[in-house]
């Protein structure tokens, strides 16, 4: 194993792509089919007249509940995602709260910066 | 009513964008999951480093197309990922904490394994692109996990195309001084 070429066809083996987990594939379309296509789509929809009319409130306010709603849940998930390692590295009961808490900040953060 | 029609276009423009960015996101998932996962080392971070790069390209997706005039955007895509995996290591000041193969790309089941004589010698490669520097590793993750051509890779890493070509010369001639080393002194 000392050629170029046989490096090269090793590389190709070594390095062979890697299929996104399905769960992955389906957190990753909800996100962005929900959290920012929708909403704002919805929101685009709201013409600036109807803004007068309190009737049509209705649709737009439920449109930024989804998007809000679906930014929630994606804090939630990937909050719980790392619930084992946490779990693991807790020094007790309250640690493990405060880690948890300080998780589910970081990942608000995270989704709002880039999202929103 | 001539303010309505341009909110109207404008919406069936955003509605064609979103569509274009769903094919692409379709069309490159896998290439983004890759160079994540070659790039930090395992499945959790690969996920949420793809996860990170398809929302901040959604969110410049739209300039990204008017600029590209044309070009292929997965160098885009691909340059995205390796600013935030540079940000994840700079941000948590740490390095992977597996190594690549640790991770389970060895033991999953490779279609043409039966090709290979020996495992060792994709573990030592692996190793071996370990090792490398930074832009190295990353030019042949490009390239052999990705299929990236020289162009794209230039694209990727902001190079020119002859500056990549080089880069990609030096890179194999490295690894394969690396592995020669792993291997040990040659009998005459």
């Amino acid at each position: 194993m000392s050629d170029v070429a046989d490096i090269e066809s090793l590389l190709k083996l070594a390095l062979s792509p890697v299929e996104p987990p399905k769960e992955l594939e389906a957190r990753l379309e909800l996100t962005l089919g929900s959290l920012v296509g929708m909403a704002a789509e919805e929101l685009e929809a709201w013409e600036l007249s109807a803004m007068r009319d309190p009737r049509n409130w209705v649709r737009p306010v439920a449109a930024a509940a989804v998007g809000s709603g679906a930014a929630v849940g994606l804090v939630l998930v990937r909050t719980q995602r790392r619930r084992h390692k946490r779990r693991k590295e807790a020094r007790g009961p309250v640690d493990l709260l405060s880690r948890t808490l300080r998780d589910f900040a970081r990942e608000a953060r995270r989704v709002a910066d880039d999202v929103f | 009513m001539a303010a309505g029609e341009t909110t109207r276009e404008e919406r069936e423009q955003k509605a064609r964008l979103d569509e274009t960015f769903s094919q692409l996101y379709k069309a490159h998932l896998r290439d983004v999951y890759s160079y994540s996962y070659y790039r930090v080392g395992n499945h959790h971070d690969a996920e949420d480093l793809t996860e990170q790069t398809f929302l901040q390209a959604y969110r410049h997706f739209e300039r990204a197309q008017r600029e590209s005039d044309g070009r292929p955007l997965r160098p885009w895509l691909i340059r995205i990922a390796h600013n935030l995996a540079a940000n994840y290591y700079r941000d948590r000041a740490r390095k992977p904490q597996t190594s690549i193969d640790d991770a389970g790309v060895i033991s999953a089941p490779h279609t043409t394994e039966a090709l290979v004589e020996d495992r060792d010698d994709l573990k030592r490669i692996l190793d071996g692109v370990e090792q490398l520097p930074g832009d190295r590793r990353e030019a042949l993750i490009m390239r052999f996990a990705l299929g990236m051509d020289n162009r794209e890779i230039a694209r990727a890493l902001g190079r020119t195309d002859g500056a990549t070509k080089v880069l990609l010369h030096r890179s194999i001639k490295q690894l394969e001084e690396i592995v020669k080393q792993a291997e040990g002194p040659t009998e005459p």
